[in-house]
């Protein structure tokens, strides 16, 4: 293997400067790598850390926040939930379906490495549109990744999002989220605490795959990407599926002080990782390390990032016990090193010394770069974008192309090619409602999840678009009843160095701060993917968030389908014509610009408080918010799925029709209640002080909308379904 | 040391969607004269045996045994002594 | 009675089908790692879904060779009650308990849904709380579950009436569009000529209980108690 130069490693001169001057010496080859590796953005967060600072972490529900494998929150019963979301979006743009199998192999032992049982698994993908091949080629075999990957675990794969837009181009999103079960009792750290305690590697043997995926990982692709291709790494699900099992078992009997998963960086990061929590130091022994190819060099075996491998620091004592449930399943545990107390990473090829660093300095020393932001040049103009200008389409024409838009139509093309039953707990399925429910064997317990983020209304407004994305997130947990507890995010953004990218960070890290302090979901864990440039720019910046919730009876959960004939459909919240950023606008007017749709985040919170009201007291047989497509399609999703057509009379004036039907501004919701309910949900909402309209009546083949008694729309549920449920399958065919 | 390929292959007569599907795009890449694509698998052995005749009869028995099903799968051995 | 569930390394469904029999059901059930070869003490046994040794070389090749499975087929040969599911059908084929095999789904892809199913026989260990030509819905979640068997087999299995569920629309119709992976005369399920052993690739552990949507698997599991209950081992 060719010799690489520190600056091929992704180092720059001042970072190499100061290795020196922490060293006092130049680095060997084997240490520089291991320096870059932990320096890169991936795993040293140098350009994102400073503006991460802002986000909430603590809350009474907080059990385990930002820093571990993955964040803890309390459920009761002495239970937790465990998740984290995590990006593979460089390795996936060159190898699809691997890409993505790994990064669900990756998410999923960042899960059970903390002691819980992964229960379901969620994604968020962004890809440019379906009508290029090459684009129907990585949609394809991500999906298939994923499915490949997580149904051969028996991890259901209960929700997520799918996006297209021309800003994804030759840079596809692929952010997996893992959530998990644990008894708080058994919840794992990743902490080598005893000196002298041996350090062993379990799962995959070490091949020569990944070297240096992280520090690919945070550079812009680029055609000389496709030349770095061995980075891909090839999954196993079976052997993590081993890997699961084994390792659950270790922690039921209480035989690991740390645990840690080789992600990105290999082993280099995952025992730095470990022994810095305490500041101790380890001795490594790589001619230990089971290897799958001859010859390799202490650098690669140090730095591999071959799949499915777990570092254990067993108990005092332990050892053979553990080699024992190991042997069970198949899997060989080996000792590789042992823990020290001199704060030193030292690395032997047998009794050699062939590297020796200190240890803090990997994973604390890392340079930190406060940036300058600038606000974007696009922002002023497109704010100032004019839509009264654009003339109005039909509205029924309109309702067509949003609902045979790949943005909003049925994602069952998707979906149905992962086990999302398995493991028998999904109430809500995907598809069903605006979150997935889960139910808790032995409990009366629900939770939910979702993960959510309209890159669009971020890209236009960052700081507005951080705040909506949560509160969408937090208002699609209210509308299936579940109360939201905390999130996850995955930080999709441009290069940092270039000031409007980092003003893009900067402000929707801001936004979203704030929406989930006032929201009170603390962010628990999170990850960040930079550098997502092709040659023709940065991707719209996409910060994902992940979020769970909690269902004290699962019998009251909610899905959006419309129930009965007579139902009264209720808007909650106010008839709002904003339509800047919206899919109608891009996909009427071929625009993507105008004013973000402003938002009030306590009044966001009073509607996920009543929704949470109304789900408790059963008094909703459906709901769903309004967002893509706005109330016009969220009313044509819920008679969809129903099956039962409906009457609405929306009553406006002054208002544009487009925009009433189309507008995705936030803060609003639909549900569908019994006749002799209504009087209890305006008293409810009006203790919250909310709006609420009755829009009409569920019933009929038909989607009919009115204003002022006017037909404005009228469409057979059939004709609306047909064209919902077959829209991206038959652009898949 | 003997090293062995055996190529399985769907039976004739056994529907093979893969093949189908590839026949397909084949036909968008405008190779229209692809009449037929099967598709199998192509598995290496390496394995210590006395004689060839013996590492044959072994070959075959661990395809008729695991490497192949014989319901829906025909084999074939190839077999090649190497240092 | 004693449910015994097999698990083997990549099993992905025994804690599913651990939980139906326990606690929906309240039988007695317990795992019988794939490396045992003692199932005396178990009145059923049955061989869950997933993906044991990772499904590779082909579904199910690898586990039939485990130690449990010689033990399996002499418990099925004595007439003991044995179902498998997804993957455990797949087993079944591989060890030949059952005759057929399968291949790739005919979109070449994995489908997880909720499929209608003909009931074809209401005569059988399995299906007696159910009835003849009734409509039942059971989830499926299988990439291969594309049914295969030469035409004497087909012929033999309609003739012994060892076809118990086939897919069909939700009036019953039977036609490829509604058949979810281009199997063999639609058939989901087949049993063997004894009658004691069903194969089939949906999955009736996952519509047992009310709060997943259906409960027309609990049907499956009940006639199976009522055999047990009726006739005895």
């Amino acid at each position: 293997m060719k010799e690489l130069t520190y600056k091929e490693m992704g180092l720059l001169d001042e970072e190499y400067q100061k290795i020196i001057e922490i060293m006092g010496r130049e680095p060997n080859y084997l240490e520089l790598g291991m320096f870059s590796v932990m320096w890169s953005e991936h795993c040293g967060y140098k350009n994102s850390r400073p503006l991460l600072k802002n986000f909430p972490t603590e809350g009474s529900q907080v059990i385990q926040g930002p820093g571990e494998n993955a964040g803890v929150v309390d459920i009761g019963d002495g239970q937790a939930l465990v998740f984290k979301i995590e990006s593979h979006n460089h390795p996936s743009a060159i190898e699809p379906y691997q890409g993505a199998a790994t990064g669900v192999g990756g998410i999923v032992r960042d899960i059970f490495t903390m002691g819980a049982r992964p229960i379901a698994l969620l994604n968020s993908l962004r890809f440019a549109e379906l009508d290029d091949a090459r684009v129907r080629e990585l949609f394809s075999g991500v999906v298939a990744g994923i499915a490949g990957y997580g149904n051969c675990l028996g991890i259901p794969a209960v929700g997520g999002e799918v996006y297209f837009n021309p800003a994804y181009k030759g840079n596809p999103l692929v952010n997996a989220m893992c959530v998990g079960l644990v008894n708080t009792d058994e919840i794992a750290l990743a902490v080598a605490n005893e000196i002298d305690s041996p350090i062993m590697i379990v799962g995959a043997k070490t091949g020569r795959d990944g070297i240096h995926g992280a520090t690919f990982a945070s550079e812009e692709l680029s055609e000389s990407s496709q030349s770095k291709r061995p980075s891909v790494q090839v999954g196993d699900p079976f052997m993590e599926k081993l890997l699961i099992e084994a390792c659950l078992q270790l922690i039921k009997e209480d035989l690991v002080a740390g645990m840690q998963d080789l992600g990105a960086a290999g082993l280099t990061s995952s025992i730095a990782e470990t022994a810095s929590k305490k500041g101790l130091g380890v001795e490594v022994d790589v001619l230990q390390v089971p290897r799958r190819e001859q010859g390799m060099t202490p650098y690669e075996v140090m730095l591999s990032e071959s799949q499915e491998r777990m570092l254990i620091v067993p108990r005092t004592g332990k050892e053979e016990r553990i080699k024992e449930i190991f042997d069970k399943w198949g899997l060989d545990a080996v000792v590789i090193g042992r823990v020290s107390g001199d704060g030193m990473f030292k690395v032997y090829e047998g009794e050699e010394l062939v590297g020796a660093v200190p240890v803090m300095e990997l994973t604390e020393g890392c340079p930190v770069y406060v940036r300058q932001g600038q606000k974007a040049e696009y922002y002023q103009r497109c704010r100032a974008f004019d839509i009264n200008s654009l003339p109005e389409e039909k509205p029924e024409p309109a309702l067509r192309k949003l609902l045979a838009s790949p943005n909003i139509a049925s994602k069952r093309w998707v979906f149905s090619q992962y086990d999302y039953q398995v493991m028998t707990n999904t109430a809500i399925v995907p598809g069903d409602g605006d979150a997935a429910v889960l139910r808790i064997k032995d409990t009366s317990k629900g939770v939910a999840m979702t993960t959510d983020c309209n890159s669009r209304f971020v890209y236009l407004d960052p700081y507005l678009g951080g705040v909506l994305t949560v509160c969408e997130a937090a208002r699609n947990l209210a509308c299936v009843g579940a109360r939201p507890l905390a999130l996850t995010n995955c930080l999709n953004f441009g290069s940092p160095e270039k000031p409007d990218i980092y003003w893009q960070m900067e402000q929707a890290i801001k936004g979203m701060a704030d929406a989930a302090r006032e929201l009170d979901t603390p962010v628990v864990s999170g990850n960040v993917s930079l550098y997502n440039e092709t040659v023709e720019g940065a991707i719209y910046p996409t910060p994902v968030v992940g979020m769970a919730g909690l269902l004290k009876d699962i019998d009251y959960r909610c899905d959006m389908a419309f129930k009965d004939e007579g139902d009264l459909i209720v808007l909650l919240g106010e008839l709002r014509d904003q339509l800047g950023g919206s899919e109608y606008l891009y996909v009427c007017h071929g625009i993507q610009s105008g004013a973000v749709p402003p938002v009030d985040i306590k009044n966001e919170k009073s509607l996920v408080e009543m929704l949470l009201s109304l789900n408790a007291d059963g008094l909703c047989k459906s709901c769903h918010d309004i967002s893509d497509g706005g109330l016009a399609v969220c009313l044509a999703e819920s008679a969809i799925k129903g099956g039962r057509g409906f009457t609405v009379d929306f009553d406006f004036e002054n208002k544009r029709t487009d925009g009433v039907l189309f507008s995705e501004a936030p803060e609003r919701a639909v549900i569908s209640i019994n006749a002799d309910k209504l009087k209890k949900v305006q008293e409810l909402a009006n203790s919250k002080g909310l709006q609420t309209q009755v829009l009409g009546q569920v019933g009929g083949k038909d989607l009919l909308f009115k204003n002022c008694g006017q037909e404005i729309i009228r469409m057979s549920l059939a004709d609306a379904g047909q064209i919902w449920e077959e829209a991206i399958e038959s652009l898949m065919k | 040391m003997f090293k062995a390929i055996i190529y399985v292959t769907l039976k004739e007569g056994v529907l093979d969607p893969q093949g189908e599907a590839v026949k397909k795009s084949l036909h968008v890449l405008n190779y229209e004269g692809v009449d037929e694509v099967r598709i199998g698998k192509f598995i290496e052995v390496w394995l210590k045996s006395q004689d060839e005749e013996t590492a044959r009869r072994e070959l075959e028995d661990m395809s008729d045994k695991l490497l192949a099903n014989p319901v829906i799968e025909d084999y074939r051995v190839e077999l090649m002594e190497v240092v | 009675m004693k449910f015994g569930i097999i698990v083997f390394p990549g099993s992905n469904c025994d804690a599913d089908c651990l939980h139906v029999m326990k606690n929906v059901m309240k039988q007695e059930s317990e795992y019988i790692w794939h490396q045992e070869s003692d199932l005396s003490a178990y009145d059923a046994i049955i061989l869950p879904g997933g993906f044991s040794y990772g499904d590779y070389l082909r579904t199910g090749a690898i586990a039939r060779f485990s130690p449990i499975m010689s033990a399996v087929v002499d418990y099925a040969r004595q007439g003991g009650l044995v179902i498998g599911i997804c993957n455990g059908f797949q087993i079944l084929l591989e060890v030949g308990l059952l005759p057929g095999a399968m291949l790739r789904n005919r979109s070449l892809k994995f489908i997880c849904d909720t499929v209608n199913l003909k009931v074809r026989q209401a005569n059988t260990p399995f299906s007696n709380k159910l009835e003849e030509g009734q409509i039942i819905q059971v989830p499926i979640a299988h990439g291969e579950g594309n049914y295969y068997c030469d035409e004497k087999t087909l012929q033999e299995l309609n003739d012994n009436k060892q076809i118990i569920f086939t897919y069909c629309g939700p009036e019953g119709e039977e036609s490829l569009e509604y058949n979810p992976n281009g199997s063999l005369a639609n058939i989901a399920g087949i049993c063997n000529e004894k009658g004691n052993v069903l194969g089939m690739m949906p999955h009736p552990e996952r519509c047992s209980e009310a709060v997943l949507g259906g409960t027309d698997g609990y049907k499956i599991f009940a006639s199976m108690l009522n055999y047990l209950e009726e006739v005895g081992r």
